[in-house]
């Protein structure tokens, strides 16, 4: 009977609590249901793609056809028949690019409602007004917002990108991915696939024979980017696919920071989201990566959400060069992802920054690699796990140092915190070491919200769930600290809004 | 303001009663001291009137301003005007503890439909009384109760009960653990909060804190019970002869 109760309680909150979950009626262009090579070439006969790039989706393809779906991960679910998906859904407005001006209103009423304001005066007059003083920071300080460059992806699609003249004369290139294939044929070539092959593994080498759009990066040498850059990933068609690849190259002593954010409608069917990013950074450079991800998660039983299989991976290649990712996992009913760093340069720099909620029957995997092959290269892990509901929450994470990579330092934090006492929390590490100057530390801690905690949250008027949302930001404060000071409120919000229901 | 009738209370998961029939009425503007040996239902029953979970009323009402308050959420308590300064407050790591109030306090006022105070009005509000009961800017910016000494976390409280503005304030032994000087601070910041609209309940079991914090009545509660009821002399004559009467009057 309370246990009912509590199901239904459960239900009700489920519906209202993931509020991206709206559907855009708009008419769609779809590549034929299925895969096979003329898809591959309908994809980039639509972008008008260069041979080379044809050629180098189809070599993905054929070395995909032999790959094997990956089984170590700590998640299950059924298997996904890969003829059965669109692999490319175009709004039919956007057939042709188009100035801000012209963008069908439907598009920019989409991301209106999702909070993103896509037109340059409005970002200006809107809640991210420069220079004013709009929020406290965790430390009880006055903060001040800046503005943020946008690249809007709608399905495969990108719809618009903000602020592209002031980025311009700052040299800085920020344009979605299929533009700079035909502006910068010769920058995607250089470095497409240099840090993720087509054969890396399998989600990576379908994503590399069909991806669709996503957002392209390069910073100049010595250029520090003006701004802060986002791109907003919406899925929006049924039955879709979302292969994005995002590019991003910071040159020597270059320095950007790049947030993502992604949703998508309610829908009972799983989507298949399997996306790449490759980041480069030259000797000196900084690139500061963060996600916010909040595909739709499910229902409370596991119905729907979007199977979220990404493979993330940076390249410190040259000396003194820094990667740092930060990523913020609250939505997807499975999330299969690992953001790694490859310390290739000497004394170069990774760090890995995670905020893992899962509630309900979500399922995450997540972790990082950091490869440490560069003299005196450092890295940093801090992993905050989060299990509530009936899911399961997994930290795998590799630390590893070639035998060239003497006096290599790693230092690794996992901690994770449970509510409710049906879901599971574990922690992976592996650590591998080929030379003895390494230095590598491991720490691991879980606990619980305690019933003192809550009631001293409550009985200073705090609700159940304002309390745990409290008391769950502090516990993952170090990592919060870590975003872009523009995306911390929102943040911190929506780490409340994803543990709704999670007691009582 | 507060009428605590015939007030029957035993733990959820124990047979055992603890409060066996306490009765006690408290008029705006009044400070009620409630002393007793340890293990009288002293702390039992600033929980019970908190809204702590773990507690089961058997028999008895109570009424805060008119309304059933064992019927309220703890958080609604709250927002009605009911506070507790623990004596032992908790720690909630990696939440700031200005930030603590300002969530508290928007709650609060959120329940009541009031408007959120302005970030500046807000932090003139906090530095302010901050001042007065020698918190630093820098106590301000550290996680709630985290690492902070006996006096701190007492001194937090009240300065949370100063930020809060309850109408009922119920201080659980907020001088155990602290030194005379520490005491003073303690005891001066809960005395600028006395007024004629908000009462207060000082639940202690020495007489000590009583020499700063002067009650209008001091009950003696023993064995669940309010078994004498008098003026704060009451207090003193405790301090000479013990609660060895009581005890044994009981038993």
């Amino acid at each position: 009977m309370a246990d009912q109760d509590t199901i239904e309680l459960v239900k009700t909150i489920e519906v209202d609590k993931y509020k991206y979950g709206f559907e855009t009626d708009i008419e769609s262009d779809y590549a034929p249901k299925g895969l096979n090579e003329d898809i591959v070439r309908f994809i980039s006969d639509k972008k008008g793609e260069p041979q080379w790039m044809l050629d180098w989706r189809l070599e993905a393809y054929r070395s995909w056809l032999h790959m094997e779906n990956p089984t170590w991960a700590k998640v299950s679910f059924p298997k996904i028949d890969y003829q059965d998906l669109y692999y490319y859904a175009a709004p039919k407005s956007m057939a042709a690019p188009k100035s801000l001006d012209e963008i069908d209103p439907k598009l920019l009423e989409t991301y209106a409602k999702l909070g993103i304001p896509l037109k340059e005066q409005e970002i200006l007059a809107g809640v991210r007004k420069q220079g004013e003083k709009s929020m406290l920071d965790d430390d009880g300080n006055e903060v001040i917002t800046g503005r943020v460059a946008i690249d809007a992806v709608f399905d495969s699609v990108s719809v618009v990108t903000t602020f592209k003249d002031e980025l311009k004369k700052a040299d800085v290139i920020f344009c979605s991915i299929s533009e700079a294939l035909r502006e910068h044929p010769d920058l995607v070539k250089q470095y497409l696939g240099s840090v993720v092959p087509q054969g890396d593994n399998f989600y990576a080498g379908l994503n590399s024979a069909v991806f669709s759009d996503g957002s392209f990066v390069y910073v100049p040498p010595g250029v520090r980017c003006p701004m802060e850059l986002s791109t907003y990933f919406r899925m929006n068609a049924k039955n879709t696919g979302q292969f994005e690849r995002t590019l991003i190259i910071a040159d020597k002593g270059a320095y950007v920071s790049y947030l993502e954010g992604c949703t998508a409608p309610t829908r009972e069917e799983s989507q298949l989201h399997a996306a790449v990013v490759e980041l480069i950074a030259h000797e000196d450079a900084e690139i500061k990566y963060s996600t916010v991800q909040n595909w739709y998660p499910g229902d409370a039983e596991g119905k729907g959400g979007v199977y979220n299989f990404v493979t993330k991976r940076g390249d410190c290649r040259g000396a003194r060069s820094k990667i740092s990712w930060t990523q913020v996992e609250t939505g997807s009913a499975i999330t299969w992802k690992y953001p790694s760093v490859i310390l290739r340069g000497d004394s170069s720099r990774g760090e890995f920054y995670s905020i893992a909620i899962s509630n309900g029957k979500q399922q995450v995997d997540s972790g990082t690699k950091m490869i440490h092959l560069g003299k005196n290269s450092s890295s940093r892990i801090v992993s905050k796990g989060i299990a509530a509901g009936r899911s399961d929450n997994t930290y795998r994470g590799l630390v590893s140092a070639h035998r060239k990579a003497t006096y290599a330092r790693n230092f690794t934090q996992c901690d994770s915190l449970l509510i409710g006492d049906q879901c599971g929390a574990h922690t992976v590490p592996y650590i591998e070491s080929k030379t003895s100057t390494a230095q590598f530390e491991h720490e691991a801690t879980t606990s619980k919200i305690s019933d003192d905690q809550m009631f001293y949250c409550m009985s200073r008027g705090l609700s159940q769930e304002e309390a745990v949302a409290l008391i769950v930001n502090g516990f993952v404060r170090d990592v919060l600290q870590q975003l872009p000071m523009e995306f911390m409120a929102e943040t911190q919000k929506l780490i409340g809004i994803s543990l709704e229901g999670s007691v009582g | 303001m507060l009428e605590i009738q015939n007030l029957h209370v035993k733990l959820e998961d124990e047979p055992r009663e603890i409060l066996k029939g306490l009765s006690l009425t408290v008029k705006p503007g009044e400070v009620h001291a409630i002393m007793g040996p340890n293990g009288s239902g002293k702390s039992t029953l600033s929980y019970v009137l908190s809204g702590r979970a773990g507690y089961e009323v058997t028999d008895g009402s109570v009424s805060f301003k008119g309304e059933n308050l064992l019927e309220m959420d703890p958080n609604m308590r709250a927002a009605k005007g009911v506070f507790l300064a623990f004596q032992y407050p908790i720690e909630i790591p990696g939440v700031a503890t200005m930030q603590f109030l300002k969530v508290a306090l928007n709650a609060q006022r959120k329940a009541r439909g009031e408007k959120e105070l302005s970030i500046p009005d807000f932090m003139r509000f906090v530095k302010e009384r901050a001042a007065k009961l020698n918190i630093s800017q820098e106590m301000l910016k550290r996680p709630v109760n985290v690492g902070f000494s006996g006096g701190e976390k007492k001194r937090a409280e009240i300065l949370q009960m100063a930020v809060l503005e309850p109408s009922l304030c119920i201080l659980d032994e907020t001088d155990s653990g602290l030194d005379i000087d520490a005491l003073k601070v303690v005891a001066d910041g809960v005395n600028a909060l006395r007024s004629p609209d908000r009462a207060m309940i000082v639940i202690t079991h020495y007489q000590r804190l009583l020499d700063y914090i002067v009650p209008d009545f001091v009950h003696v509660l023993s064995a669940g019970k309010i078994v004498k009821s008098g003026g704060k002399e009451l207090a003193h004559e405790l301090e000479a002869n013990g609660y060895a009467e009581f005890v044994e009057k009981v038993a």
